[in-house]
């Protein structure tokens, strides 16, 4: 692999920038891998990386139906934070935070990530009892985070409405300043580029779409386009399609799919330099390099594989952001879509052995799990190594649903993404 | 936007008015003293979640409040049918 860095980039302009090394290869797929990784977003290329970087496992491929990053990775708002209730979920996005903040030395690829910091509105009395009770819990697990009151918080953010007129009047906030935003593209294509390098096979244009199964136990995949590909481990990793893939091995999840709609304002001068998130008139934004407010809020209540989402919807979302910023109110909106988020009863993620022998799940992050993206991966390849969880992800065993160890994040943790 | 047929107002009316509620035709455990910790699970937890039909139940809370049933595909998000709690989809496939 080619090192990227400021002396190629002024190498590679003395010849016009064309001969630039392809990012990743384009292989056709073998008999046979030690490990098969179905589904190319950020979290299945992570969890490729870091079986090849740290458990020397490199025989394997990672099966893409459409290209790599271009589901819910692609459609993402890109908020990163750890500032969860639980300890077990603090400990996991925490986990993740601390390899997002070296992430882009190790890939040796720019993912953009810029810490400037996420507010968590409250605007009633039981919004800031919460925001106080979570910003402990979140210090004694050695997690960065402060209680603002409304003038702190204007004084972060000077554009927004916190007087007392507005209709739901800003009463504080919790700070995470090492939370903010990353390039979601560039996380993507940044461990497919690493991986690749390490020996690791992307297929794209290859869906899954049955498990070969022996004595109860999943040896490989049949693809719509590859024919039957063999593996010696499974991990699916297919976010809001992992119903269906769970159908194909016979079990059901505690997973709904619904469609998570984002939009994006045409290019404004700077405005916003942190990300203002608030889950009481619900909804949020940032700002990206680009210019662009990047906004979101919350699902459409019914189940949907569209990746469309309803209007009805998208007013909600844009009236919580021109009350929280009644000076957006004339800004026009350049895009929308929606991706589809596999939502899991108590907000929290499933990493998980399956009733299927050699059969691995990851999935269940619903409307938040790019923040995880490199947490999930870690763990997730840790746990497809040794054939059994990795102690940050045991706590996300699907079977917590049976025993009722449930870890209820719902609504703890600010706006769910 | 949906527009949809409620089964009790026997009219159209625009999807704001409803509220999803999830999978339909779910039945409580008959014998719930005896189930298994997985059994509860799998009724309180566990579900389809099917890209194509699904059954799934419906409330028509900014109207006349009463639950139904819409047959509808998860895809293409065509409705096939509404029909009252208690009855069977016609459409299944
Ligand atoms: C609008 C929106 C806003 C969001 N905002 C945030 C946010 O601000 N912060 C945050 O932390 N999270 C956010 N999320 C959630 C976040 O995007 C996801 O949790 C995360 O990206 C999931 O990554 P993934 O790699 O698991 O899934 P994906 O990126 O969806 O990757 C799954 C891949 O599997 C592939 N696949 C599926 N089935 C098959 C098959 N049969 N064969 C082969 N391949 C298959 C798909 O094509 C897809 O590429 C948001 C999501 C949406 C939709
Ligand atoms: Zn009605």
């Amino acid at each position: 692999m080619q090192k990227y860095s400021g002396f190629g980039l002024f190498k590679h302009a003395l010849s016009h920038h064309e001969n630039w090394q392809r990012v990743w290869r384009n292989p056709t797929p073998k008999k046979q891998y030690d490990v098969i990784i179905v589904g190319g977003g950020g979290h299945g290329l992570a969890t490729a990386y870091y079986l090849a970087k740290e458990h020397g496992i490199t025989n394997v491929a990672v099966l893409e139906k459409g290209y790599l990053g271009g589901g819910n990775t692609a459609r993402n708002t890109t908020i990163v934070r750890s500032n969860y209730l639980w300890d077990e979920a603090a400990h996991l996005y925490e986990h993740a935070m601390k390899l997002w903040e070296g992430l882009s030395q190790d890939l040796n690829y720019n993912v953009m990530f810029s810490q400037r910091g996420v507010l968590n509105l409250g605007h009633t009395l039981q919004d800031m009892r919460d925001i106080e009770r979570r910003v402990n819990a979140n210090r004694l697990n050695g997690i960065d985070g402060e209680v603002l009151d409304a003038k702190q918080v204007q004084e972060i953010v000077p554009m927004m409405d916190c007087s007392e007129n507005a209709r739901f009047p800003v009463m504080g906030a919790s700070w995470q300043p090492r939370g903010g935003v990353a390039r979601h593209d560039a996380v993507a294509w940044g461990y497919a580029r690493a991986a690749d390098a390490l020996g690791v096979d992307l297929i794209q244009q290859c869906e899954v779409v049955d498990f070969v199964m022996e004595d109860g136990a999943a040896v490989g995949v049949r693809t719509r386009q590859h024919g039957t590909i063999g593996a010696g481990r499974i991990g699916c990793v297919t976010a809001g399609n992992s119903g269906v893939m769970a159908k194909l091995a016979g079990f059901e999840l505690p997973l709904e799919s619904h469609p998570l709609q984002a939009l994006v304002s045409e290019p404004i001068k700077p405005i916003l330099d942190t990300v203002v998130m608030s889950n009481h008139v619900h909804g949020y934004v940032s700002q990206s390099d680009k210019g662009d407010l990047v906004i979101g809020a919350g699902i459409d209540g019914y189940l949907g594989y569209g990746q469309r989402g309803s209007y009805s919807t998208i007013e909600h979302t844009v009236q919580a952001i021109v009350e929280m910023f009644p000076v957006f109110s004339r800004v026009r909106m350049n895009r929308q879509w929606g991706g589809i988020v596999d939502t899991c009863p108590d907000a929290c993620p499933i990493i998980s052995a399956t009733p299927v022998e050699n059969l691995f799940f990851n999935c269940g992050w619903g409307t938040g799990g790019f923040k995880a993206t490199p947490g999930s991966g870690n763990v997730f390849a840790a746990t497809l190594a040794k054939g059994e969880a990795h102690p940050l992800a045991k706590p996300f065993s699907m079977f917590r649903f049976h025993d009722g160890s449930l870890i209820d994040e719902h609504g703890a943790a600010g706006v769910a993404h | 936007m949906f527009d949809i047929y409620c089964p009790h107002c026997q009219e159209h009316r625009e999807e704001e008015e409803f509220h999803a509620s999830g999978e339909a035709h779910i039945a409580r455990p008959l014998d719930p003293d005896n189930c298994t910790d997985k059994e509860w699970a799998e009724y309180i937890y566990f579900r389809k979640n099917p890209r194509g039909i699904h059954h799934e139940l419906w409330v028509h809370a900014a109207g006349c409040r009463k639950f139904f049933n819409i047959t509808r595909d998860t895809q293409t998000y065509e409705i096939k049918e509404t029909y009252k709690v208690g009855q069977q989809p016609t459409v299944t496939e």
